[in-house]
């Protein structure tokens, strides 16, 4: 959470001159260091899970790079599997936080704007993973400054990837910059003047479409993949996106009354549970879509989609995965449509992690792995990923959620009053008895 | 309540120690890459930014790095393309009997590895009367030919309007003037993306470090062609650039034992490839993608 700009311009609302940040910024981030340690017993014993969790992935990654990616299923067959499979997806819930982005600032929720950071945070968290994702894939991460603008020899505006350096980095420093814009004002007990995050709230709400779009991109100009040469990805990409952004906030905002003072306004809930009951089935109509251009034709063009529905040739290894994912979905959308189910709070929840798993096969293991299979030269190479990939997947997911769990600590703690410089004024939202003098600030 | 806060400083610092240890502790295999990289190598600049005296210095390093690692003096040359050549190659399906000797010369040309039997050229045994790939199988294993089958090897089709070259995020792979997609191995982030846009699987990645016996490796190499690959890199035939910039065969067509095979430059009116492209009816494999390929295929009969 950096922000330059704040170092050096005058704040148009205060009448301090800028320069009092120079010691106010840095005091802020030595708080933040001390508060990421201290917690209840269940945060510790989260953050220990969480740790050991991403030891095993950053030991299992460490393994593929000393004796090469020999260790994960890929093969020149099937080159992309579980991490871009998960790149592709972590992009799609990164881009789905804006849903909470747009009511908030377009239509004036009051009861979304409330949590909105919680979006933003979530997008940070999302995108960490994402990039770690490619840098697990990349056969040579030692020569990764060759992609880097200027350094390099970035290959923009041809690559697709290119852009996606751009857009998904770019995504990534507009959120930090908003999120902890917002953290640090309310630390110091001043309105956030809008001059200095609103343009960036508006511009990230189309830089969320930007990220998914391109990386939709990177596959459907294929054409030598039929499986993803389709002008539907894109729009089925942020569909899904909607789907998952939402459903993982709603369950986030379920479980932060349990830990946190903050009070999650009812509304916001209710808000995203309405946009899910939209963006669910259409979703669930793309693919309808899509599958009946690949079957009504038939021909070579439909045989991912024969290999990935039913089986090919005596191989049906995605099978199972991909009617799963499709019967979470199903169940999902008749949930949210139900009044009589998802009242429920437990019937609710369940179909909101159904369906964050349905998403996560459609468009990982249900996406990227079919485009390779079969082969350009039709041959069929099963691919099913290897326990390396598997710890480094987890690995990679536990320390994107530590660090999901840190940032929404700071966040929340802002917008209660907890985390407060000392003798900075009480704001709208602080809960009463929550802005405690803890003990660092008795250190400094 | 100093007590207190001197104790949790304490915790924080002891804790703090513990993770940065037990994560370096986890991260400790990847000494053993770094140690096989030297800095000149991670430093060093693209192909075609290099002058010609740190191209020099880079072509000594890589044979030292092959004497050490391979225990093989090689010679790694740099063979650049000459002024009014353009490449081409076509493949009589009507002769082709799937042998895969030209599998095997690519396999020991190129210095590929080993124990995978890694090669650029896959041969697809395909059901007479139908061009349908479906319905043919690289992984035929027994006599050739078989009564109702044609051959059909498929190889990099060095594309004028190439998927893969377009890409690639580094500009680590482009089309030479004599029409030869090569690969700068030592510029390559080991992504794929190629390997995923390529409609031929003509790319091959190197999963693990290649493994040769110092007597089997060809000491014959070039810088964007047959040099030992690193590990982690991307690949792909160079129509053996190393031979045929210098007038000589691909080793492909060397092995066949049926001329199935025609190479040469079209600019040359004389050439062989010229009389075919001008005489047969040739085609291009997927020309409905709009590639371009500089590899055709034609019937005799």
């Amino acid at each position: 959470m950096t922000k330059g700009t704040t170092l050096t311009e005058r704040d148009a609302e205060s009448p301090e001159p800028a320069t009092q940040h120079l010691l106010s910024y840095p005091r802020f981030l030595l708080t933040v260091a001390w508060r990421a340690t201290e917690g209840t017993w269940v945060f510790y014993a989260w953050m220990t899970l969480l740790t050991a969790i991403a030891l095993v992935g950053a030991n299992a990654w460490a393994q593929q790079m000393a004796s090469g990616m020999a260790v994960t299923a890929l093969t020149d067959h099937v080159s992309w599997g579980l991490y871009i499979a998960n790149f592709t997806f972590l992009v799609g819930l990164a881009a789905g936080g804006v849903m909470m982005v747009v009511p908030a600032y377009l239509y004036e929720d009051h009861d979304m704007h409330d949590v909105v950071i919680i979006g933003e945070l979530l997008a940070v968290a999302a995108l960490i993973m994402a990039l770690a994702f490619v840098i697990v894939d990349l056969g040579r991460p030692d020569r990764f400054w060759h992609m880097m603008p200027f350094i390099g020899r970035f290959h923009w505006p041809v690559s697709m990837l290119s852009w996606d350096v751009l857009v998904l980095n770019g995504y990534l420093l507009l959120n930090l910059h908003v999120s902890g814009y917002l953290i640090y004002m309310r630390y110091l007990g001043r309105r956030p003047n809008p001059r200095w995050y609103v343009p960036f709230v508006f511009l990230s709400i189309v830089w969320a479409f930007s990220i998914h779009t391109v990386t939709a991109f990177l596959y459907s100009g294929l054409g030598g993949r039929p499986f993803w040469n389709s002008a539907l990805l894109a729009p089925r990409f942020l569909a899904s996106a909607f789907v998952t952004g939402p459903a993982f906030i709603v369950l986030v905002l379920q479980v932060i009354p349990k830990f946190s003072k903050f009070r999650v306004p009812e509304g916001a809930v209710q808000r995203l549970l309405s946009i899910m009951r939209v963006t669910v089935l259409i979703n669930l109509f793309m693919l309808a879509s899509e599958l009946f251009t690949l079957f009504y034709g038939g021909g070579a063009h439909a045989a991912s989609g024969i290999y990935l529905f039913f089986g090919l040739h005596g191989h049906a290894e995605l099978v199972p995965w991909i009617w799963t994912a499709v019967t979470f979905n199903i169940f999902a959308a008749i949930v949210l449509l139900t009044p009589a189910l998802y009242r429920s709070r437990a019937v609710l929840n369940t179909a909101l992690v159904l369906t964050f798993i349905g998403v996560w096969i459609e468009k990982g293991m249900g996406l990227i792995v079919p485009g390779f299979i079969p082969s350009t030269l039709h041959e069929i190479v099963p691919y099913l990923p290897s326990t390396v990939e598997w710890k480094v997947c987890a690995g990679i997911w536990a320390a994107g959620l530590a660090v999901f769990t840190l940032a929404l600590k700071f966040g929340l703690q802002a917008m209660t009053g907890e985390l407060r410089a000392p003798g900075a004024p009480a704001l709208d939202g602080d809960v009463a008895g929550a802005a405690l003098t803890t003990t660092e600030e008795t250190a400094q | 309540m100093a007590d207190d806060i001197k104790r949790r400083v304490a915790l924080k610092v002891i804790g703090t120690t513990l993770g940065v240890g037990a994560f370096a502790k986890a991260l400790a295999p990847i000494a053993q890459f770094t140690e096989n990289t030297s800095v000149g190598e991670f430093l060093q600049k693209h192909y075609r930014e290099l002058s010609s005296t740190e191209l020099a210095t880079v072509l000594a390093r890589l044979e030292a790095d092959t004497k050490k690692n391979y225990g093989r003096e090689v010679t790694i040359q740099d063979i650049r393309p000459q002024a009014g050549v353009q490449f081409a190659y076509a493949l009589n399906l009507s002769v082709c009997i799937g042998c895969r000797r030209c599998v095997e010369a690519c396999h020991v040309e190129n210095n590929h590895d080993r124990a995978s039997h890694n090669s650029y050229i896959r041969v697809l045994e395909m059901e007479q009367g139908s061009m349908d790939m479906g319905r043919g199988r690289a992984d035929y294993d027994h006599a050739v030919p078989e009564d109702g089958k044609f051959y059909m090897p498929v190889q990099c089709q060095q594309c004028e309007n190439a998927p893969c070259t377009k890409v690639c995020p580094v500009e680590a792979t482009w089309q030479e003037p004599d029409g030869i997609v090569v690969v700068d191995y030592n510029w390559c982030i080991g992504c794929r993306y190629c390997e995923a846009a390529c409609p031929y699987h003509a790319r091959r990645f190197n999963w693990k470090k290649p493994v040769i016996p110092a007597d089997e490796i060809n000491p014959n190499q070039s810088y964007l062609s047959n040099r030992i690959r690193p590990q982690g890199v991307v690949e792909k035939c160079t129509f053996c650039l190393h031979k045929t910039r210098q007038g000589q065969l691909p080793a492909c067509l060397e092995a066949c034992p049926t001329g199935a095979r025609v190479f040469g430059n079209v600019l040359d009116p004389n050439s062989s490839i010229r009389w075919v492209l001008e005489n047969k009816r040739v085609f291009v494999l997927k020309e409905e993608l709009g590639t371009r390929p500089r590899f055709f295929y034609f019937f005799d009969k």
